[in-house]
């Protein structure tokens, strides 16, 4: 095997179709940015859920004297009534789920009210009778929340059980619904990218069909004559998804960690660790889909 | 050398066979013409034996090697034992004359050092001293015919297909390239040439074998283009050979 003979070849072809060299590797730059985005959003969501789901509590909201009738006839839930509730909660069976509770009174209720909607004129109207008294629950395993809604839903008194996950499950389903579009897009665009390859191959393996003719007549072996063949395509796509993995640890670096983290610091971002994770994965699937796409053309357009 | 028994071989969508049950056998260091008119079977019988084909029946070795059942990771090196040249000479137009004949032996793994040494030897041989350096577009045809030749020998074949070397070339220019297969068959290589030209046939007196519509018509040793009279049976005669060589088990 001489080496330089087969770079020579190599460099020949990527010169010969510089446009298609282009274009594969935009093509697959783009879409394995696509893919890493897509799963970079994948980890996010993981450490958002670890972060948040841990930290999810069941509220148990008391009556006010402005809840809706049905639910509550007796209107504002009474201290006999706030004391049962308290006790079912202290009660044998639901204590081994339960990590800890805090009772929320209207003045609490408010005061987060007005911190939380300071500025808005809709703090200026509300008053901390309209503001439900709640026990917050926290457990043991947040993913039990069924146990409290059950135990206390249509219990006197209580206007509403709701888990806080419930709330959390829809951003994480936007943010599912955003990476598994990332990835359908990405899907497509590799699709593109491996026919791109194979097209590529394909001319490549014409404009050089007198010396393949040469090299078969004079016995040169299958792989020696489909390598610079391989190898121009993997060379393609392997800077396409250098680019790529460039991309997305750019995005890490400087969008997420530099912008969002500092815009919102209480959460838990994707690090440029995770981005490390992400980027070898990517040029190995790009290395992966070339050299599949090649081997494909070769075996349509390189006979032996 | 090379054994053909009983090959057919039928094109798909053709109602006549372009080869109806062949045989042939030819021995190291044979010199044979095949003849016969176009579309008689020769260029079949040619990629035959180069494995460009394989026959619709029949069997076909060459150099010892079962060319029907060779597994297609083993063809290349079959193909390095022989050398093949063509009418239209196929060289690279990009390439010098030495760079043309060296890289078949660089696409073969040959080392550097070895195609140093041997690119000026076989240039020498077919008599292109001095012009390794130029382009084929600036050499004749004999010439080209010379550097294909040369690409053909220089790994030392022990077969030689030439498909009518000299179907391009004027008869003066043609008696050079037959002196040149001649001492490459006198080396020791067995040459098999397809041609229709006569005078050369003529002239040189080696075997003869003439196609006729996919079939052998004749098999002659020091023949010339058409059938002589001196000889009655030649075919006959010919195949009694092949078969006692069969039954002695002798050399592919």
């Amino acid at each position: 095997m001489r080496f330089g003979f087969v770079i020579g070849e190599i460099g020949h072809g990527l010169r010969r179709n510089v446009s298609m060299v282009i274009s594969v590797i935009l093509v697959t730059f783009i879409s394995l940015t696509f893919v890493g985005t897509a799963s970079l959003l994948q980890l996010q969501i993981g450490q958002m859920k670890n972060y948040w789901y841990d930290r999810a509590q069941v509220a148990v909201y008391l009556c006010t004297e402005v809840s809706p009738a049905d639910v509550c006839p007796q209107g504002e839930a009474s201290t006999d009534l706030q004391a049962a509730i308290e006790d079912k909660l202290k009660s044998p069976v639901l204590q081994p789920y339960i990590k800890e509770y805090f009772f929320e009174n209207h003045k609490q209720a408010y005061d987060k009210f007005q911190e939380q909607f300071a500025g808005n004129s809709v703090a200026k109207y509300v008053t901390p009778n309209q503001l439900n008294e709640t026990f917050w629950v926290s457990l043991k395993d947040p993913s039990k929340s069924q146990i409290i809604t059950e135990s206390f839903s249509g219990v006197a008194g209580v206007e509403e059980v709701r888990d806080q996950r419930s709330y959390l499950d829809q951003i994480f389903n936007i943010l599912n619904a955003a990476s598994i579009a990332a990835v359908g897009i990405a899907a497509l665009m590799l699709v593109s990218a491996a026919l791109l390859i194979s097209t590529t191959i394909r001319l490549s393996a014409f404009s050089r069909r007198r010396e393949i003719g040469i090299m078969r007549l004079v016995g040169a072996s299958n792989f020696y004559i489909q390598l610079p063949f391989i190898l121009e395509g993997v060379v393609a796509a392997t800077i396409g998804s250098a680019l790529a993995a460039g991309a997305v640890l750019s995005v890490v670096q400087f969008f997420v960690q530099g912008y969002l983290a500092t815009k919102l610091p209480f959460t838990s971002f994707v690090t440029l660790g995770d981005g490390l994770l992400v980027a070898p994965a990517l040029i190995a699937a790009g290395i992966l889909l070339s050299a599949v796409a090649s081997g494909f053309a070769i075996r349509r357009y390189l006979r032996i | 050398m090379i054994r053909i028994e009983n090959v057919t071989k039928q094109y798909k969508g053709t109602s006549r066979p372009a080869l109806n049950n062949v045989s042939l056998e030819i021995e190291k260091g044979d010199f044979v013409f095949l003849v016969g008119a176009s579309g008689s079977g020769k260029s079949s019988l040619m990629r035959l034996m180069l494995r460009e084909d394989i026959p619709t029946s029949g069997s076909v070795h060459v150099m010892g090697e079962n060319l029907v059942a060779i597994p297609s990771r083993r063809i290349p090196f079959f193909r390095r034992k022989l050398g093949v040249v063509f009418q239209d000479f196929r060289l690279l137009p990009t390439k010098t004359v030495a760079q043309n004949v060296a890289f078949s032996l660089e696409v073969i793994g040959k080392s550097q050092g070895f195609i140093l040494e041997a690119v000026p030897d076989v240039l020498a041989m077919v008599g292109l001293e001095g012009k390794a350096d130029r382009l084929p577009g600036e050499l004749s045809g004999g010439e080209q015919q010379r550097v294909a030749l040369a690409r053909a020998i220089v790994n030392k074949p022990a077969v030689l297909l030439a498909d009518e070397p000299t179907g391009n070339l004027d008869p003066a220019t043609s008696e050079g390239i037959m002196a040149l297969l001649e001492r490459i068959n006198l080396a020791g290589t067995t040459v098999v040439m397809a041609t229709h030209d006569r005078g050369i046939v003529d002239r040189l007196q080696k075997r003869v074998v003439e196609m006729r519509d996919g079939e052998i018509f004749r098999d002659q040793r020091s023949a010339g283009y058409i059938k002589t009279q001196t000889d009655s049976h030649p075919v006959k005669s010919w195949n009694l050979a092949i078969d006692q060589s069969w039954s002695l088990g002798g050399d592919e």
